[in-house]
């Protein structure tokens, strides 16, 4: 429960054409939220369509977290883009996002295998 | 006397993780289930964040949690001497924020991972924020 608490949220990206992939790990909370919009905003600006975000390593999300979430929705698909989730099937971090309705704009997915082609 | 604990500390960010470790450790004390806990903690996230980033604009101020053991639960306060708010029916109302980056979900989330909720606020006073949660009723046999 308290392993790594307080710790930095992790990101790491990788780009092919214009998908990124994005995996987070840690707690996707108030503090973690500035660092991971500028990084998604930055593949949004830089042409991004498709945004894959794996969030089956972050422990806990809040309601912080999810307005980052839907805030990038909001500015991809203006530009015509999605973003996908990725998320463990069951724990806090899936029962906040079905709480929250996210899954109406952001598909959850189990993993990359069920992400639809480009 | 009953078991409790007493937390201040300013209303920064790197404080939200703080206090909700906190208080998932001490709820792990009383013997919550992890599921309980994990939703212990997001409801003290969301008040504690509330504080962070609504109570005091501009400036810094007090974050006060206290926790303390009830008969079969818990029970969790947060409190600021911040700006308050104007118009609490209205803000504990899914999908109110006053930031368009927020999605009005934290109240909602305080009220659903609790068993009572109840938020007492004064403009210009501060706000407190009140939750218990009990603890499930172990299995029988158990």
């Amino acid at each position: 429960m308290l392993e790594g608490a307080g710790k930095p949220v992790q990101i790491a990206i990788r780009r092919l054409g214009r998908t990124a992939n994005v995996r987070l790990a840690g707690e996707f909370d108030l503090k973690a939220a500035p660092q991971v919009r500028e990084q998604l905003d930055g593949l949004i600006d830089s042409g991004s369509q498709r945004i894959v975000i794996d969030l089956r390593q972050v422990r806990f999300l809040d309601s912080s977290g999810l307005g980052v979430l839907l805030g990038r929705y909001r500015r991809i698909s203006e530009r015509g883009g999605s973003i996908y989730l990725l998320t463990a099937a069951e724990g806090s971090v899936r029962t906040v996002l079905e709480m929250s309705g996210v899954r109406q704009v952001m598909p959850l997915l189990a993993s990359e295998s069920e992400v639809p082609r480009a | 006397m009953t078991q409790y604990f007493e937390l201040a500390c300013p209303n920064r960010p790197e404080n939200v993780g703080l206090c909700r470790v906190a208080v998932a450790t001490f709820a792990a004390n009383l013997g919550f289930t992890l599921p309980e806990i994990e939703e212990i903690k997001v409801a003290v996230s969301e008040a504690v964040s509330n504080v962070v980033v609504h109570a005091y604009p501009g400036t810094e101020g007090l974050i006060a949690l206290r926790c303390e053991e009830s008969e079969g639960g818990i029970v969790i306060s947060v409190r600021d001497d911040g700006i308050g708010i104007e118009d609490v029916a209205l803000a504990r109302q899914a999908s109110y924020s006053t930031d368009p980056e927020r999605m009005g979900l934290g109240f909602v989330f305080m009220e659903s991972f609790s068993d009572e909720f109840t938020v007492e606020s004064q403009p210009g006073k501060g706000t407190r924020i009140e939750m218990r949660k009990r603890r499930e009723a172990p299995a029988e046999g158990a």
